[in-house]
């Protein structure tokens, strides 16, 4: 640990980035450890390849999608800065964080996540899951033993149940209802994403 | 139903087991039979008149007239009540199986040192002794080492190298803490008189205390393996038993030599020697282990001729590097800990697949086997008045300060580990690791190998040394469960989850999965790369074979594996149909298309449909003629999909999802288990996703080398390329529908596109969902990667494989017709195609 400080002055306003993302210094330098070695390149960020160069993500039937959740509209690129905060939806939300009335929400809150979650469904962005963009959804999560029948038939009945407004499509309000407590608890507050990035000892 | 079934089990197992005892009393001589457990002490003189006169079959001296059969009990009598006693454990467990609700709250272990104790209570009842127990020598020299192989093999190794340094901690550190703490401390209470009147010294009381700190592999994967806990703390707890075993031993010897010179010669020089002693053992009979699994990893790449036996060559070797250890006085399960450790990568990647299969069944049979032995035996041993020597305080005390100073040493530990881990291990965690310090065989094995002579109150120890480990298997074994459960009380009320909650749920765990990976799993320090960089360089040379140098890239690899599947799946489906009549029932494009395949796959199909067992397609239940009447292909893979369609409610919507949803990785963790080989729930599934991706992420490549340099391929490998133009691009707007994930705009694309550069990357554009208004599809010129440039040459092959047996499991209608133009062009590629190979 005794690079600590100097590999962190490397990273331009860390500061910052600590502050908004709620990282410790140990996780910045452990994403930028890892930043660096996707960046095969050394150019200072990331492409679309250099994620599709992560061969588990070719196990993971949404990864393509993840990997463009990385990406802003318009952009091709990276950065570290954008890497992080995007990461940092899926820290642990923390128990004892003093609150602050006026502090914006974290990242790492409840509807945050959600709404990374929602972004990978509404690829359109306008704010709604449409039938057909959930059908696609549905496509690359289920497996082929599904019929094309079947997949409509289960889109139409998600839609059903979610849709509040009877407009045919999922909104983000709607989303979040039906996405289930358990998730919060279960998959975030655990979520072992951190833990993954444990050091061997 | 189910009760009359479990009776009726029973009741075999008695007669299977009083046929051994009864056996066993035939014999007339005291004889030693025990090549295994069984020995036999007090024979009752049963004289049993007809059988005795004609047992020696070797001695007839004088024969009246020509025996047509003779009764020859003792020519085969050990092997044959070794062959029964194994019979009747196995059996046991059968018995234990039988019953979920009951192995749900009893873990397996204990309810089989249950059935030991009744089994153990019959042979008593009727020998009045016990003429059957675990013999140390059988234990550590034929039912040990499998085991030990076993979980060493099946180690998932990338986790336990990476935390090596914590599990060494637990298991050397850990180990002589218990060891002198326990020691110590029994020792000062019995000075202080909480025991009465011992003849213990407390040399003793240490060597004592060595023996009884031996975490058993064998009971903690038992109850761990049905408690679903972290990987991390999953690999922490079974490496730390597995590693602690042997540093137990070691310490046991070195202690057995002290008291074996007796207190007063021990001086500084002789501790510094046991001292030496102990790393000199622990770490000489590592680095034999790592010397043989070198032996073993270079031995399997010339294997390739004798491949029925390859398997064997393993055990065989795992098995000598644990006798040679042990020849050499160094730590034998060490030594074959770490054989199974470092050569199961190399040897994977060398043997055959069968191979690899066979010696995976191979060890679980032999690991599962011994294991429900020693359970039943370690209950056996129990009913026998001879070890029971009782002493209350002694006893308790033991109990006392085991669990105590196991829970003292773990928080330490973990305390000092803590400091410089990145994510501690949490409290509940360390609890949990605490509480699964299980004692098993291993120190009942060494307590029964004490020396009398110098120990004198051996049976007390041997006898506390059991009640240790009932104490720890069965109350501990049947506590951990709801322990675990409840430290975690955080799962949520089961409330009725909605198909969006199921989805969801479903797409956030896929979510989290990728982003530990983009995370980096293992972490990449400095090590990590290094040594990938040394294996890459150096290891991989000596130890692999040529060609499983190249398959060792893992996504070929996958990719490899995915293509001999498939073609297994398809050859076992149209076996299992039937011959001709499966054949003719069908339009003509099916049965072109099973005959191109036939071809293609020809020189490769006697290999795959031996391995066929494997796969079950759940279509056993199907009747045939469901599927002979129906129009879609042949090959269609899927009947189940047959019968849902005609159930579309929403119970099988709730119940498509819950099958069928891919899972992530986040549920199926690396456990090891014993009993069971699949050690992915779902591998059907990754080869689905991951044929879906390498789809999408190929298809721009190939159109790429089609449309812009076609010449060049032409002219290099006009055969090649003649063959995947039919399942390449002219197969691309059909293959669309069942994926939905081709945009038109994409062909139009690649047209357009100046590189193939630009398409490894437009893939985002072509995956699943991926919509046209994906901001990364927009960047079309970007150099593809080292790795996608280096996969480029072997991908038409590999895909021109894929193709056509993947689409023929589509069976939507209009997918039928794209079958049926395709395959219309198939037969005149045959000729092109059979020469590749797989």
């Amino acid at each position: 640990m005794g690079s600590t400080s100097s590999t962190l002055l490397k990273i331009p306003n860390v500061e910052v980035l600590m502050q908004e993302t709620g990282f410790s210094p140990a996780h910045i330098i452990r994403l930028h450890d890892r930043f660096k070695a996707l960046d095969k390149k050394g150019r200072g960020h990331l492409c679309p390849q250099d994620f599709g160069a992560i061969k588990e993500l070719a196990m993971n039937p949404i990864g393509d999608r993840i990997i463009g959740a990385f990406f802003s509209p318009g952009k091709e690129t990276v950065d570290f800065h954008t890497f992080v905060k995007i990461l940092a939806h899926f820290r642990p939300v923390d128990k004892n964080r003093p609150k602050e009335p006026n502090s914006p929400e974290p990242i790492n809150s409840r509807s945050n996540k959600l709404r990374f979650a929602f972004q990978l469904y509404d690829q359109d962005k306008d704010g709604k899951i449409s039938r057909d963009e959930l059908l696609k959804v549905l496509r690359a999560m289920l497996g082929m033993q599904v019929t094309e029948e079947q997949l409509e038939s289960i889109a139409d009945r998600t839609i059903q149940e979610a849709d509040l407004d009877r407009d045919d499509a999922i909104s983000f309000e709607e989303f979040r209802k039906v996405s289930p407590e358990i998730l919060h608890s279960r998959c975030f507050i655990k979520a072992p994403v951190i833990m993954l990035m444990e050091r061997d000892c | 139903m189910a009760f009359l079934q479990q009776f009726a089990l029973l009741l075999a197992l008695l007669i299977v087991f009083s046929t051994s005892c009864k056996a066993a009393t035939l014999e007339v001589d005291s004889v030693e039979v025990g090549h295994n457990y069984s020995s036999k002490s007090s024979a009752t003189e049963k004289t049993s008149t007809s059988t005795n006169d004609s047992t020696d079959g070797h001695a007839p001296s004088v024969i009246s007239t020509l025996p047509i059969v003779t009764w020859k009990w003792h020519h085969v009598e050990t092997p044959y009540l070794v062959a029964l006693w194994i019979l009747t454990c196995w059996l046991c467990k059968l018995v234990c199986e039988l019953n979920h609700s009951v192995t749900s709250v009893f873990p397996e272990s204990g309810l089989l040192i249950m059935l030991g104790f009744i089994l153990g209570g019959i042979v008593w009842g009727a020998d009045k002794a016990q003429t059957f127990k675990l013999i140390p020598t059988n234990f550590f020299y034929y039912l040990l080492p499998q085991i030990i192989l076993d979980a060493s093999y099946c180690m998932p190794n990338k986790l336990f190298f990476s935390n090596l340094g914590a599990i060494l901690i637990h298991a050397i550190i850990g180990t002589c803490w218990n060891a002198g703490t326990v020691g110590i401390a029994l020792w000062a209470c019995y000075e202080g008189g909480a025991m009465g009147n011992l003849n213990i010294g407390p040399l003793q009381f240490l060597l004592f205390g060595a023996l009884i700190s031996a975490v058993d592999p064998v009971a903690v994967i038992a109850v761990f393996e049905e408690v679903h806990v972290n990987e991390v703390l999953y690999i922490l707890v079974f490496g730390e038993s597995l590693l602690n075993d042997g540093v137990t031993v070691v310490l046991y010897n070195v202690f057995d030599a002290f008291v074996s010179l007796g207190g007063p010669k021990i001086n500084a020089a002789e501790i510094i020697k046991g001292i030496v002693s102990f790393f000199v053992v622990a770490f000489g009979g590592s680095f034999l282990g790592v010397v043989f699994a070198i032996l073993i990893s270079m031995l399997t790449r010339i294997t390739k001729n004798v491949q029925v036996i390859e398997a064997g060559f393993i055990i065989v070797l795992g098995y000598l590097s644990y006798l040679t250890a042990e020849m050499l006085s160094l730590s034998a399960i060490l030594s074959i800990t770490f054989c199974g450790v470092c050569c199961q990568k190399y040897i994977n990647a060398n043997m055959d697949e069968k191979s690899v299969t066979t010696l995976r069944y191979t060890l679980k049979v032999m690991a599962n086997g011994s294991e429900t032995m020693i359970f039943v035996f370690l209950g056996v041993s129990a009913i026998d008045k001879n070890i029971w020597v009782w002493n209350t305080g002694f006893i308790l005390l033991t109990i006392f300060f085991v669990v105590i100073f196991r829970f003292i040493g773990v928080f330490f530990l973990n305390w000092i580990l803590n400091q410089s881990r990145l994510i501690p291990i949490d409290i509940t965690d360390q609890f949990v690791m605490a509480y699964g310090g299980l004692r098993g065989a291993v120190a009942y094995g060494l307590a029964a190998i004490l020396d009398e002579k110098k120990i004198p109150e051996k049976n007390l120890m041997l006898g506390t040394t059991l009640i240790v480990v009932y104490f720890t298997v069965i109350l501990q074994g049947i506590t951990m469960k709801p322990l675990v459960q409840w430290l975690k009380v955080k799962k949520a009320t089961h409330s009725d989850l909605t198909l969006n909650g199921k989805m969801n749920n479903r797409a956030f765990e896929h979510i989290l999965t990728a982003m530990e990976d983009i995370c980096g799993r293992m972490g990449d320090n400095w090590w990590t790369r290094h040594w990938n960089y040394f294996e890459d360089k150096y290891v991989c040379w000596l130890l692999l074979k040529s060609d499983a140098r190249k398959h060792k890239d893992p996504i070929f690899g996958a990719f490899h594996k995915l293509n001999l599947e498939d073609a297994t799946k398809y050859v076992t489906e149209g076996e299992r149909k039937g011959s001709l009549d499966f054949i003719r029932n069908y339009d003509s494009a099916s049965v072109d298309f099973k005959k191109k395949l036939a071809l293609e796959y020809g020189d490769i199909t006697p290999y795959i449909t031996a391995d066929m067992s494997e796969y079950d397609f759940g279509i056993d239940n199907v009747p045939v003629t469901s599927v002979m009447k129906n129009p879609i292909p042949s090959v269609s893979l899927d009947i189940h999909e047959q019968d849902r369609k005609s159930m579309p409610d929403d119970l099988s919507a709730h119940h498509l999802l819950a099958q069928h949803l891919y899972k992530s990785r986040r549920d199926n963790r690396p456990t090891y288990s014993r009993s069971h080989y699949n050690t992915s729930e779902n591998p059907d599934e990754m080869q689905e996703i991951f044929q879906r991706t390498m789809r999408s992420r190929l298809e721009p490549f190939k159109s790429a080398k089609m449309g812009v340099n076609p010449a060049k391929k032409l002219s290099k490998h006009p055969k090649k390329d003649s063959t995947h133009k039919p399942n390449g691009k002219p197969a691309d707007p059909h293959r669309t529908h069942p994926y939905g994930d081709e945009d038109f705009e994409f062909s139009a694309d690649s047209a357009s596109s100046s590189e193939i550069a630009g398409n490894f990357h437009r893939r985002s554009t072509n995956t699943p969902g991926a919509g046209v208004d994906n901001p990364t599809g927009n960047n079309t010129a970007v150099a593809p990667s080292q790795r996608a440039q280096g996969r480029l040459p072997w991908t038409p092959t590999n895909l021109r494989h894929l193709a056509p047996l993947r689409m023929s499991t589509r069976s939507t209608d209009s997918f039928v017709m794209a079958d049926a133009s395709l395959d219309e062009e198939a037969p005149e590629e045959k000729p092109g195609t059979h020469h590749t190979r797989l």
